[in-house]
């Protein structure tokens, strides 16, 4: 199909921005429209993914595929240059599935102050920010996509969210911007140091020229951008706030899609272009992501909100992403790559859990749940599976980020010091026993025993039609990923080892 | 004495006068003068005919300007005193287009207001024909004219409201300094003149280049005339009289002072370090090194603390000034990285001027309401005003620098000219830059914050009725600043086509 070739990526993230303009000429009152129009502009787009999964070149998933490369600002040579391979297609898959579920979700309850035209309309140009981020070869264009989740993501937290929503907001949007204006003096650097360029395939072709001390900076620039987005210790105090006060869809999205965009930066930018600033950066990301994992495991026993236990439990999960990347390797990157997808699916789940837990109880508070499994037993047992692939239960997608991630450790790329990454590697294996620990501890207590006095008269209703739609796509890719891997596996391995084809032969 | 003068006086020769490059200010005078007439014939009921007449003038002065630059010839006069090249012809459609939108954002408030309407309008144009000459002077003496033209009737558009003592005090500070500044760059200028022995600036470039370049009245004077437009642009520690100037003065003409004024001296700094001093990058580097770095950091750290909207745009302005700094004091650092740094100077000026005309007008709509100019008459505006709450939210966010805004690329282009220039000063600068636009954020975000997330103050949300030529004006500067955003090519072309030769 021709079509999709020129213009099927140019569909993919545009869509979504044509329908912000067909919603904001919908009248205000006119609910009904404004829903109808969302979700019909969110399938349209996922129309464009399934196009765009059943086009694609499985046999050459390292290869761009459905390039598109047009001048864009001449003035700073910076292209219209998008293309997907096996490491993009799948996280812009996610991201628009997550975009469609979240507008089913958020159908019958928008949460305060309502007014489900802003809400559905920054839901859309959030839309657009993620699937262009998956796609952008440029870095210009991939920064003009990073940054553009930042205004509508600050404000779904600021207006719909819990009672700090102004801090936790302000705080997010404080953090972000500032990894990201040393991002783009990084993106700058590397634009004059390798041959007056920002396309990311020919940067890999040039960068190496780039003298070993001034990679480190640059590295450290990128690293900064993209660790505080993924979020990494010691950066991730935005996390727990904006999780904890964003409103379910805000959380679902930002945990499902807006952290990939982190772990996505390092995998397509920061290793390929930088490989040999990779290698000597390597031994501190890896450090910082087995303290994230025990740290992030920790905060979460200290919990006493369900939704802040599941953000810090993301620092933890995401701790495995980084240390999978920090080895280097095939192997590593790949986990690193499926456990982004895995914890997408999960935590993504668990927030609509507690979404809808507290909308049922209208508190999140561990100490006054409990009795879940009597009085909304569904609603309970999807929790429970949702804990289970969470803490990493071989048989669904979890197990398949976390394992290989801490097994890849075992035997780092070459360069890099075994002896250091075999420790990494007993922190995490010990840190999947917190994971245990805490996922369990939560479950206990919101799902055994009987219902709190406060809540025994109330009525509590199972899950209803809306949260089944929105759920059921989750659930059953949670299984299928978690039964047979090589779906993901398949796609992304040989754009894999694209990227660290470069370590094999530094460490030589 | 008299009788050697008159000797001379033989071998005068007319200068050669090239009509067709002098058109746009030949036009914006004939306006002026119209203006002034229409003002003595019409009734005190039918003012705001001479603002139209105003308005439709400046258009038509486009004109020539567009003409001038499709014919694409540089056209020079006075032995390169006066010249129309692309530079030239790009700043003179910018201050067109702002003198434009001031017109449109002034034409109910002066009116309602019950000032002079004639003479405000009259007065503005005045100014808008010093900056359209400051965009071709190549010149001491043109420039010091250029600049006096433009500074003068602001000193009386800033006291418009004569019956408001804050007007007044905002008047008489921008005077007394504004003169100040001016005695001080004309004492620069005249030990420049001394030492070079000419007032083109073409020719000082070769005096400064070559053998007197060391001289230290050329050093002294380079400091000085940079001092006095570091007044100009309102530059730390040369800022004081600005948040007292724009609190006080009429919001539309704090929107033109703290646009075109601020570009006017802008376009002059240009012109005389490019052509002027560039040899001497040992003086002038340095000094916009420290200027830039302080005038970011001191803007942005008091603007965080202002609960007053249009004192907290001011100080906000100081900071932008900061950022156009930043390519002149980079520009020093390394002569490959000139033409990013005028391309960079050039880009910031064009979106600047779109988001904060489209910021102030935003105030003006809003006051018409409130009546107040405090932040937290902001409270809740989206509930009763959800139009006027996004434009708002596009411009601060642009001036935030946030994509898919045009400030992104303003910023990006300050960044790109310091990685150009690359030595670590520069970098360092970058970073101050980067450091600041983060700092920033949180006071623009907080304006989005009122707006977005707080209840509105007193429960009055009766709807706010924009006059049609306030819309327009935020209509134009809204599509401008998305467009930009979206397609930077635009403005980045204009900045690579108009570089200044330096001497």
């Amino acid at each position: 199909m021709d079509w999709l070739d020129t213009w099927g990526l140019s569909a993919a993230v545009f869509v979504p921005a044509v329908g912000v303009v067909l919603v904001g000429l919908i009248p205000k009152d006119n609910e009904q429209l404004i829903k109808v129009v969302t979700l019909a502009t969110t399938l349209v787009t996922a129309a464009f993914g399934v196009a765009l999964l059943a086009n694609f070149d499985y046999g050459s998933t390292n290869a761009l595929q459905f390039e598109v490369d047009k001048p864009w600002i001449d003035a700073i040579n910076s292209r219209y240059h998008m293309g997907i391979d096996g490491i993009s297609l799948p996280l812009l898959a996610l991201s628009m599935l997550i975009s469609v579920l979240c507008v089913v979700y958020s159908w019958d309850h928008f949460p305060e102050p309502h007014n489900p035209k802003a809400f559905l309309m920054l839901l859309l140009v959030l839309e657009v920010g993620m699937n262009g981020t998956f796609v952008s070869q440029d870095l210009i264009l991939f920064f003009v996509f990073f940054e553009l989740v930042l205004l509508p993501m600050y404000f779904m937290i600021g207006v719909w969210g819990g009672p700090n929503r102004q801090y936790a907001s302000i705080k997010f949007f404080l953090f972000t911007l500032f990894g990201s204006a040393l991002m783009i003096l990084g993106f700058l650097a590397l634009f004059f140091k390798a041959g007056n360029t920002f396309d990311i395939p020919e940067l890999i072709a040039n960068a190496s020229a780039i003298d070993h001390e001034t990679q480190l900076w640059i590295f450290g620039g990128l690293f900064m951008g993209f660790a505080i987005k993924v979020p990494m210790f010691p950066f991730h105090t935005w996390l727990p706030d904006a999780h904890t006060e964003a409103p379910t869809v805000g959380s679902v999205i930002l945990a499902a899609v807006l952290l990939k965009l982190g772990t996505y930066g390092f995998v397509r930018i920061a290793l390929p272009i930088l490989p040999e600033a990779a290698v000597s950066w390597a031994p501190w990301i890896g450090g910082l992501a087995v303290v994230g994992i025990i740290y992030g495991a920790l905060g979460c026993l200290a919990q006493r909100d369900m939704k802040r236990l599941i953000a810090f439990s993301s620092v933890a999960h995401m701790g495995y992403v980084m240390l999978g990347i920090a080895t280097l390797t095939d192997f590593g990157v790949n986990a690193a790559v499926f456990g982004m997808v895995a914890h997408g699916l999960i935590t993504g789940m668990l927030f609509f859990c507690a979404g809808s837990i507290q909308e049922r109880f209208h508190t999140r508070e561990l100490a006054r749940l409990g009795g879940l499994l009597i009085q909304a037993p569904k609603l309970g047992w999807i929790l429970g599976f949702c804990a289970m692939a969470s803490l990493g239960l071989p048989g669904l997608a979890g197990f398949w980020g976390e394992f290989p991630a801490i097994l890849s450790a075992y035997q780092p790329a070459p360069g890099l010091s075994e002896e250091l990454f075999r420790v990494y590697m007993v922190i995490a294996a010990i840190g999947t026993v917190f994971a245990a620990g805490y996922l369990l501890w939560m479950y206990q207590r919101t799902a055994f025993g009987r219902p709190k006095e406060e809540f025994e008269k109330a009525d509590i209703h199972d899950v209803h039609a809306p949260e089944w739609i929105a759920w059921a796509p989750l659930l059953v890719l949670i299984v299928a990923l978690g039964v047979y891997p090589r779906i993901l596996f398949g796609m992304t391995d040989e754009a894999v080892q694209t990227v660290t084809a470069a370590f094999a032969s530094l460490g030589g | 004495m008299l009788s050697l003068l008159l000797a001379q006086a033989d071998t005068f020769k007319t200068p050669h006068l090239d009509y067709a490059a002098l058109s746009p200010e030949l036009v914006l005078t004939g306006v002026l003068v119209a203006v002034l007439l229409l003002d003595l014939v019409v009734d005190e009921t039918r003012k705001y005919l001479v603002t139209q007449l105003a308005g439709v003038g400046v258009l038509v002065t486009i004109v020539p300007v567009i003409a001038l630059a499709v014919n694409g010839d540089d056209r020079s006069m006075f032995a390169g005193a006066y010249v129309v090249d692309d530079f030239a012809l790009l700043f003179k459609g910018l201050f067109l287009a702002t003198g434009y939108v001031v017109l449109l954002m002034s034409t109910r408030y002066i009116e309602e207001g019950d000032y002079y309407e004639g003479e405000y309008s009259f007065l503005l144009l005045a100014a808008l024909l010093g900056m359209v000459v400051m965009s071709s002077s190549r010149d001491l003496i043109s420039i010091f004219v250029a600049l006096e033209l433009l500074s003068i009737p602001a000193y009386m558009l800033a006291g418009w409201r004569k019956r408001d003592l804050r007007s007044n005090e905002a008047a008489l500070k921008y005077y007394l300094l504004g003169v100040l500044a001016s005695a001080v760059m004309l004492y620069g200028m005249s030990l420049v003149f001394g030492a070079s022995g000419s007032t083109l600036l073409t020719t000082i470039g070769e005096a400064v280049s070559g053998s007197v370049g060391e001289e230290p009245l050329i050093t002294m004077g380079i400091f000085l005339i940079v001092v006095g437009f570091a007044f100009k642009v309102s530059a730390v520690p040369f800022h004081f009289w600005a948040p007292d100037t724009y609190e006080g003065a009429p919001t539309p003409v704090t929107a033109f002072l703290s646009v075109a004024s601020k570009t006017g001296g802008f376009v002059a700094l240009m012109q005389l370090v490019y052509v002027g001093f560039y040899g001497r990058a040992d003086v002038w580097g340095p000094l916009f090194w420290v200027l830039a770095a302080l005038t970011m950091t001191v803007g942005n750290l008091v603007a965080l603390r202002q609960t007053n909207i249009v004192r907290m745009l001011a100080y906000s302005s100081v900071a932008q000034a900061g950022y156009i700094l930043v390519p002149f004091a980079v520009a020093a650092e390394n002569p490959d990285a000139v033409g990013t740094a005028q391309t960079a100077t050039m880009v910031y000026l064009v979106i600047y001027a779109a988001m904060n005309l489209g910021a102030f007008a935003i105030v003006m709509a809003v006051a018409r309401k409130t009546r107040s100019g405090e932040i937290s008459s902001y409270g809740g505006l989206f509930n009763y005003a959800p139009g006027l709450t996004v434009l708002m939210t596009i411009f601060v966010f642009s001036l935030a620098g946030i994509p898919p805004l045009g400030g992104w690329f303003a910023k990006l282009a300050i960044f790109q000219s310091a990685l150009d220039a690359g030595t670590s000063n520069a970098v360092l600068l970058a970073v101050v830059a980067g450091v600041n636009s983060v700092i920033a954020l949180f006071y623009y975000a907080s304006i989005a914050r009122e707006m977005w997330m707080r209840p509105v103050p007193d429960e009055d949300r009766t709807p706010i009725t924009v006059p049609a030529p306030l819309a327009a004006a935020l209509g134009l500067t809204a599509v401008a600043v998305v467009a930009v955003g979206v397609y930077p090519q635009a403005v980045a072309r204009l900045g690579d086509l108009a570089q200044l030769a330096t001497g």
